[in-house]
C-alpha cells in the first residue's frame, strides 16, 4: 500500500495560500472545545507554544516532557536571535525576501508554500512575544533592536543579548503555566514518550513512562502533536542537551508516519572542539566571532609550535584565500567544511589534531580591547570557564559540531504527517529548512508552528473527530505489552558494556561516514558498521537492573536503540541522493575546487521514507519540489 | 588527576540516604564534574553495582537542570552551574563531597536528583502575562527604555535550577520569586497584572514551605547567573504596594508605622 504525500497545498497565488486556507478551515464551537483532548509531546519553543494556545482556545491540553520542568528543553539555549520581517531598519526587507534567503539558504530542497507562510508569520511571532514581556534588546529611543546575522544582507533579527532562546521559551513556558493554573493544560513532567497510539489508522493517544515511577501511563486523546526535537545526538557528541532524542518520532515513524530528509544534519562551524573519551557534549560559541576572529591554521602540517610563535607567512587563513568575498563569513555548511579539509590534510590544532584556530589577535589590534570585550566579553569568559585558556592570550580553537537536524517526520502543508491525526512541528518535522537551515530561523519556525499554524490546523482536524476513544481499547493494551517487552528485552540482556560505549562507537561512525562530507564507499561501510554495533548491542549490553523508579541507564539505552535504527535509514538516504546540496556534500559530485555540484534534474525532491518492519529495511518515496515563485541558482561564495 | 568521592546514596523518596565513598584513580584534568560522574557511572553498571542517579542535560549552563551541592556548595566552588565545574579547578587527590539540593521543598526522589516542581507551581500562581496568542499590537507603539529592559533582563536570565533555595540557611525561593517578580512587572506589559502577580506568587511560595528571607545573601552567592539579591528588596516593595491596595480595596485602615 502506497502512502499518500500530497502535500495538500491551497490554490491560489502563493501569497495568498495561507489566508484562503484560514478562510476556509472548520472550527470548533468554544463550548465544544473542552470536549477535545490534544497531546502535545515536548515543551520546547514549539510544543510549548502549540500546548499554551491549544488550552488559550479551550481545548484540553495534556502536555508532556522528559525533562523535570517544561522550562528546560533545549531550545533554551539557542543564542543568537530570531528573523522577522519588520523592515525596522528601512533597508526593503519583505517577507518574499526572507523567503527567498531560506529557499536559498534550504539550497532549493524545501517547499515553497511552507517556506512562504513562515516568512509572513515571522512578523506575529515578535509582536506575540513581546506583548508576553520578553525583554528584546532596544535602541536608545525604546525601540526594538536589531542585527543582519548569518550572512544576510538586511537587519532582521532580534534578540535577547545572547539568550533570545532563553527568553522566547520562558514566555511560551509561562504562557503554559498560565493555562495549568486555569486548569485547560496538564503539564507531565518526567515522562517519556515509548509509543504512539493508532485506533482504525488515526493516532489516538500515547504510551509513556513516568520516568520516576517507572510506571507505563496510558493517555488517550483526539488528536497528537509532537513536538520532539531534532536528533544531532546520533552522533553521540553534538551541540544537543544529553536527552535530545529521536524515539517519540521514529516510534510514530515504525507506526507508520513517514521519515523525510533523514541524512540531512546541519553541522555548525563553531564548537569547542572534543577533548577526551569522556566527553558528553560539545558546547557551541556564537556564530558571531566569526564577524572578527580570524579562522587559521600552521601551512605546514606538523607544525609543532605554539600559536604566537608562527610568523605571518606561515599562518594558513584559508576561508579567507579561498573565499575571498565572505571570508571568515561564509555560511555554516562552506566553514565546516573547510575545517575538515584543513584537518584532514593533517594541518589541525590542538591535541586531537581536530580543530583549528579563531584568533583575535588582530581585532583586538585593530578595534581595541574595549570593543572586542563589549562584543565577545561573555563568549571569552565562557570559553576560558570551559576550556581553561583565556581568548585574550591564545587563539581559541574550534571544530564543526553537528547542530540542528533539518529532517524529521514528513508533514503536509497542516503540519500532519501520514498518519491522520498525528502532527509534527518544530525541529520534529522536515518542512522548512530543505538542506540546510538559515541562522536565526529555528526559533522563527518553532513559534511559527505552535502559536500560529498548528493551533489552526490541529483544530481543523479534530473538528471532524466525533467519537473519542478510550485507553481501555485493545490498541492501547497492545502498545503498552509492546513497550513493557521492549524494557523486559533491554534489561533482560545481561551482557557487559555499558549503553554510553554502544552509543559512542555509533557516534564515531556517524561523524566520520555520514558527517561533514560523505561518499559511497564510506557510506556502504558505514552500513555494515551500524549493524554490527546493534547487534553488539542487543547481546552485549548492560543496564541498571530494575523497570521500577528512577533508571536513567535504561533511558539511554531505549533511546540509543532507537538512534542505531536512525543511524542506518540516515546513511541509507545520504548514499541514495548523489548529488551535493546544502549540508550534505558528497565527495563524488563536487567542482575539482570542491564545490558543491546540486542536481535539480534528478533530486529535486524530498526522500520520504517508509518504515516496512523490524527486517524489510525501508521503502523510498519522493515528493517533488516545484520551484515557481523562486528559480533554483547556485550559491556561490567565491 | 586521583579523587575520592563521598556520593550521597538514597534509593527513593523514601528511603533513608548515607554517604558513599568511591575512588577515582584516573581523571582528566579537562573532564567536567559531571563527566566524572558519567565515568563513574559506566564502571557502576559494569561492576554490577547501581549508578548514582542525577539531573543534567543541555550541559552548558543554560537549562537550569543540574543540581548539586558540592563539598557544601550549592554548584561547587565557581559561581557557574555544576555542569560548568571542570576538576582542574580541584587539588590533585582531594576528597569531594557530593549531595542534592537539599531543602524542605525540594524533596529528594533519588540519590542527587530532587523534585523543584514547587518552582512551576510559583510560576503558575502569577509568573506571567496574560496573552493568548493572536495578533498583537505593533510592539514599536509602546517605546521600552533600555535601562528598563536591562534591568528586566537581568532578572529574567534566571535559569530556575534551585541554588538559591539549596544556599539558603532558611531554604527560602525569594531570589527565584523576586527574579521573575522583577522582571514582569518593571516592564509596562506587566503593569495591569503586578498586583495579583506578587501577592499570589508570595502566598504560593509560602504554601510550597519555602522559608522567609532574612537578608543572609547566600543565595547571590552561588546564583550561576549573577542575580543579585536587589531582586528580593524590590519583590517586597511589589508585595507592600499589593498589599496596601488590597486593603484600601476592602477599606481597611492603614496605620502609620
Amino acid at each position: 500500500m502506497a502512502i499518500d504525500l500530497d502535500p495538500r497545498i491551497p490554490d491560489g497565488p502563493i501569497e495568498q495560500r495561507w489566508h484562503h486556507w484560514l478562510d476556509e478551515h472548520r472550527l470548533v464551537g468554544p463550548r465544544q472545545r473542552a470536549d477535545h483532548t490534544i497531546i502535545v509531546v515536548g515543551t520546547g519553543l514549539a510544543g510549548a507554544s502549540a500546548a499554551a494556545t491549544l488550552a488559550g482556545q479551550g481545548y484540553r491540553v495534556e502536555s508532556f516532557c522528559f525533562q523535570d520542568s517544561a522550562r528546560r528543553a533545549h531550545s533554551i539555549a539557542a543564542q543568537g536571535g530570531i528573523n522577522a520581517t519588520k523592515d525596522y531598519a528601512n533597508e526593503g526587507d519583505s517577507v518574499r525576501r526572507l523567503f527567498v534567503d531560506t529557499m536559498k539558504g534550504g539550497d532549493f530542497r524545501a517547499r515553497e508554500s511552507n517556506v512562504w507562510r513562515l516568512a509572513e508569520t515571522s512578523t506575529n511571532i515578535i509582536d506575540q512575544a513581546v506583548a508576553q514581556g520578553v525583554p528584546f534588546n532596544r535602541e536608545y529611543g525604546g525601540l526594538l533592536a536589531t542585527r543582519s546575522f548569518g550572512g544576510v544582507l538586511v537587519e532582521r533579527t532580534f534578540y535577547c543579548r545572547g539568550q533570545t532562546g532563553q527568553q522566547l521559551l520562558l514566555g511560551a513556558y509561562a504562557a503554559l503555566q498560565q493555562q495549568v493554573a486555569e486548569g485547560r493544560a496538564h503539564v507531565h513532567t518526567r515522562h517519556e514518550l515509548l509509543d504512539v497510539v493508532l485506533v482504525d489508522g488515526q493516532a489516538r493517544g500515547i504510551i509513556a513512562r513516568n520516568l520516576v515511577t517507572g510506571e507505563i501511563e496510558r493517555y488517550a486523546a483526539d488528536a497528537v502533536v509532537l513536538a520532539t526535537g531534532g536528533y544531532c545526538n546520533v552522533y553521540y557528541l553534538s551541540t544537543n542537551a544529553l536527552g535530545c532524542n529521536v524515539t517519540a518520532i521514529w516510534r510514530a515513524h515504525r507506526r507508520g508516519a513517514a521519515f523525510a530528509n533523514p541524512c540531512f544534519t546541519q553541522i555548525h562551524p563553531t564548537s569547542i572542539p572534543a577533548s577526551g573519551e569522556y566527553q558528553s557534549k560539545l558546547t557551541l560559541m556564537s556564530e558571531s566571532l566569526r564577524n572578527d576572529g580570524r579562522v587559521w591554521v600552521p601551512r605546514e602540517p606538523g607544525d609543532e609550535r605554539v600559536a604566537a610563535d608562527i610568523p605571518e607567512d606561515d599562518r594558513y587563513y584559508y576561508l579567507e584565500e579561498r573565499y575571498p568575498r565572505f571570508g571568515n563569513l561564509v555560511p555554516r555548511d562552506v566553514a565546516s567544511r573547510a575545517a575538515k579539509i584543513v584537518c584532514d590534510d593533517g594541518l589541525g590544532v590542538g591535541p586531537s589534531r581536530r580543530a583549528v584556530y579563531l584568533d583575535f589577535r588582530d581585532a583586538i589590534g585593530d578595534r581595541g580591547a574595549e570593543m572586542i570585550e563589549d562584543r565577545y566579553g561573555n563568549l571569552f569568559e565562557m570559553y576560558e570557564r570551559i576550556t581553561g585558556d583565556s581568548p585574550w592570550e591564545v587563539p581559541m580553537m574550534i571544530y564543526p559540531a553537528p547542530h540542528y537536524s533539518m529532517g524529521g517526520l514528513w508533514v503536509d502543508y497542516e503540519l500532519q504527517t501520514t498518519i491522520p491525526g498525528l502532527f509534527a512541528i518544530g525541529e520534529a518535522n522536515f518542512s522548512d529548512h530543505g538542506a540546510n537551515r538559515l541562522g536565526a530561523s529555528a526559533m522563527m519556525q518553532c513559534l511559527a508552528d505552535g502559536y500560529f499554524i498548528a493551533p489552526h490546523t490541529v483544530t481543523n482536524f479534530v473538528s471532524g473527530v466525533h467519537e473519542h476513544v478510550s485507553a481501555d481499547e485493545p490498541a492501547f493494551e497492545e502498545a503498552e505489552r509492546e513497550v513493557r517487552e521492549r524494557i523486559e528485552r533491554l534489561l533482560s540482556i545481561g551482557g557487559a558494556t555499558p549503553q554510553t560505549a554502544f552509543h559512542r562507537e555509533l557516534g564515531h561512525v556517524m561523524l566520520d561516514k555520514c558527517g561533514i562530507t560523505r561518499d559511497a564507499d564510506g557510506l556502504r561501510e558505514a552500513l555494515g558498521q551500524i549493524a554490527d554495533i546493534r547487534a553488539a548491542f542487543w547481546s552485549d549490553l548492560r543496564i541498571e537492573p530494575g523497570e521500577n523508579g528512577i533508571n536513567q541507564s535504561l533511558e539511554h539505552a531505549g533511546r540509543v536503540a532507537d538512534f542505531l535504527e536512525l543511524a542506518s535509514l540516515m546513511c541509507r538516504d545520504a548514499l541514495e541522493r548523489e548529488e551535493s546540496c546544502g549540508c550534505h556534500l558528497r565527495e563524488e559530485h563536487q567542482t575539482e575546487d570542491g564545490e558543491a555540484v546540486r542536481d535539480d534534474d534528478d533530486f529535486a525532491h524530498v526522500a520520504v521514507w517508509e518504515w516496512q518492519g523490524e527486517d524489510a529495511g525501508h521503502k523510498p518515496y519522493r515528493e517533488p519540489l516545484e520551484f515557481a515563485s523562486v528559480a533554483p541558482v547556485t550559491r556561490s561564495y567565491r | 588527576m586521583k579523587f575520592t568521592l563521598r556520593i550521597w546514596r538514597q534509593a527513593d523518596a523514601e528511603s533513608e540516604g548515607a554517604y558513599e565513598r568511591y575512588e577515582m584513580p584516573d581523571i582528566d584534568p579537562d573532564a567536567s564534574f559531571l563527566e566524572m560522574l558519567d565515568v563513574l557511572n559506566d564502571q557502576l553498571v559494569k561492576d554490577g553495582g547501581r549508578p548514582v542517579a542525577f539531573d543534567s542535560d543541555c550541559r552548558e549552563g543554560i537549562c537550569g537542570t543540574c543540581s548539586l551541592v558540592i563539598d557544601g556548595i550549592a554548584h561547587g566552588p565557581r559561581q557557574a552551574t555544576s555542569c560548568q565545574v571542570f576538576m582542574r579547578d580541584f587539588a590533585d587527590g582531594s576528597e569531594i563531597t557530593v549531595g542534592p539540593f537539599r531543602s524542605a521543598a525540594f524533596p529528594v526522589l533519588r540519590d542527587l536528583i530532587v523534585d523543584r516542581s514547587a518552582f512551576d507551581r510559583i510560576q503558575q500562581a502569577g509568573g506571567y502575562i496574560s496573552v493568548n496568542a493572536g495578533p498583537k499590537p505593533e510592539p514599536n507603539s509602546m517605546p521600552v527604555h533600555p535601562e528598563t529592559q536591562e534591568a528586566a533582563m537581568d532578572a529574567a536570565i534566571c535559569i530556575g535550577c534551585g541554588a538559591c533555595v539549596a544556599a539558603c540557611p532558611n531554604g527560602s525561593g525569594m531570589l527565584f520569586t523576586g527574579a521573575k517578580v522583577t522582571h514582569l512587572n518593571l516592564l509596562p506589559q506587566g503593569e495591569p497584572e503586578q498586583h495579583h502577580r506578587a501577592r499570589a506568587m508570595v502566598r504560593q511560595h509560602d504554601a510550597e514551605g519555602f522559608g522567609a528571607c532574612t537578608n543572609t545573601g547566600e543565595c547571590q552567592e552561588v546564583c550561576p547567573q549573577h542575580i543579585s539579591i536587589k531582586v528580593i528588596g524590590e519583590l517586597n516593595r511589589e508585595y507592600r504596594k499589593a498589599m496596601v491596595r488590597k486593603l484600601r480595596e476592602r477599606g481597611g485602615a492603614i496605620r502609620p508605622q
